[in-house]
């Protein structure tokens, strides 16, 4: 066994720890929205948001290229404001893990919040609240333990994202090579021993988060 | 303070009728389960909009229909006690009241919490959660939270009916003081003759959906006795 190059983990907690924080503020308002307001379109906008658990990665991947590649709009805005393109750096891992586990918070969140007895927010409101104190003080902690436990699964969803990271973030060992990536990598080069132990930190991990999530579940309020 | 209710809704198959104005004191409304009564209540909340008619409180306008006016449930300044009690579980009794005190001082706040917690018997569990308490403590709790906004109506939805019989009563009692206490309007929903004959000052008769007849109490029985001839109670 090769002496284990640690950056893959440091750069996948990074990067997943970063598109969790964009997925639970992303994911909870999108999931208050869409289990608390009626708007024209909720229903596309919902199985939009899906897509990325039934789409392949890849091809989940090759859009997001699409979307902030060089000769994009966002991927002109980015280079315009940053002076370096978007594509091809740990940042674009950071979208695409995002991107990817967006929909395990969203639809994960909007249950939680459409399970709460509507009761509690009626009488919230005859009690004066209102707006984003009604969100922040009655719903949301009701739905709390179901809001916790989407954002735990797609933080587990971001840490061992492959196939959408490589189309958008390449797999640069150093710059953009993630966990999952690395234990590819080592696959290629019959470097089984480095991949056992790379593969047993993610597996872990995801063993940890949903033993949480399936006590989150059963002491749900 | 009074409310001048005329308006009109429709739930699936069910229509209700509403034209009455609340005389002071406490007014029941009665009437058999499925006549209405907290489709009502919904509607003066604000909770539910009136498909036709105008609902106000003195000349503030809840609802009018002709001027598309529809004033949110937050802005009406009512209290509310429904058939659960809706506390918070997470909050702790003084939060779950305070929350409800529109003041922007603290301490106007706190000393308004424990003043309401005391007249209504919690004092003792101001620092428990919802969960630790009983049925007919967080109904006191749901009171207590109703009456934190200085309301200039209160409205009670069925609120002792989950209860035994002696804590009924015990509450009943408490909420008749608590009226008096305001000076403000309460609109009190029950099918209970029981309770008819303990709380009314007036009687706001449900029948079928129709809500429009003020009557007291000998009356609202003798109608009810015609309506319901089989039922021991009335």
């Amino acid at each position: 066994m090769n002496e284990i190059d640690w950056f893959p983990l440091l750069l996948s907690l990074r990067v997943a720890a970063i598109a969790t924080l964009i997925t639970t503020v992303v994911g909870v308002s999108g999931a208050y929205a869409l289990a608390r307001f009626r708007f024209p379109g909720r229903g596309l906008v919902e199985a939009i948001a899906s897509l990325p658990i039934v789409l392949p990665p890849t091809v989940l991947g090759y859009y997001l290229l699409v979307s902030i590649g060089r000769n994009s709009p966002i991927g002109r805005s980015y280079e315009a404001v940053f002076g370096r393109q978007l594509v091809f750096t740990w940042q674009a891992a950071v979208l695409a893990a995002a991107v990817a586990s967006l929909p395990y918070c969203l639809r994960t969140a909007t249950a939680a919040i459409r399970a709460i007895d509507v009761g509690y927010e009626e009488a919230a409101r005859v009690a004066g609240l209102n707006g984003t104190r009604l969100a922040f003080i009655v719903t949301l902690p009701l739905a709390g333990r179901g809001i916790i436990a989407g954002i735990s699964l797609a933080f587990a969803r971001a840490l061992g994202d492959f196939g959408t990271t490589i189309m958008v973030a390449g797999n640069i060992p150093g710059r953009t090579q993630t966990m999952p990536l690395a234990v590819y990598d080592r696959v290629q080069a019959f470097d089984y021993a480095t991949a056992g132990v790379l593969s047993g930190v993610l597996l872990f991990v995801a063993v940890v988060v949903l033993l949480g999530v399936r006590r989150l579940e059963r002491t749900a309020l | 303070m009074s409310l001048t209710v005329d308006a009109r809704n429709r739930i699936g198959e069910f229509h209700l009728d509403a034209r009455f104005t609340l005389p002071a004191g406490l007014t029941v409304l009665f009437g058999p389960s499925g006549a209405g009564k907290s489709r009502l209540l919904r509607l003066i909340a604000g909770l539910d909009r009136p498909l036709d008619g105008r609902i106000a409180l003195d000349g503030t306008v809840f609802d009018e229909v002709t001027t598309k006016v529809h004033l949110p449930t937050h802005q009406r300044h009512i209290g509310m006690v429904f058939q659960q009690p809706y506390l918070l579980p997470h909050r702790t009794v003084e939060s779950n009241v305070a929350l409800a005190v529109r003041h922007d001082e603290r301490v106007v706040r706190h000393a308004r919490t424990r003043e309401l917690l005391a007249k209504v018997g919690a004092s003792d569990f101001t620092l428990r959660r919802p969960g630790q308490l009983s049925g007919g403590q967080n109904q006191r709790i749901a009171l207590a939270r109703a009456l934190a906004g200085n309301p200039r109506l209160l409205l009670l939805d069925e609120p002792f009916n989950a209860l035994d019989l002696p804590v009924r009563r015990q509450l009943r009692a408490l909420v008749r003081q608590l009226v008096d206490d305001s000076g403000r309007p309460a609109l009190f929903v029950t099918h209970d003759p029981d309770e008819l004959r303990d709380l009314a000052d007036n009687v706001l008769l449900a029948e079928h959906g129709v809500i429009d007849t003020i009557d007291d109490i000998a009356g609202a029985l003798k109608r009810a006795r015609i309506n319901s001839p089989r039922d021991p109670l009335i």
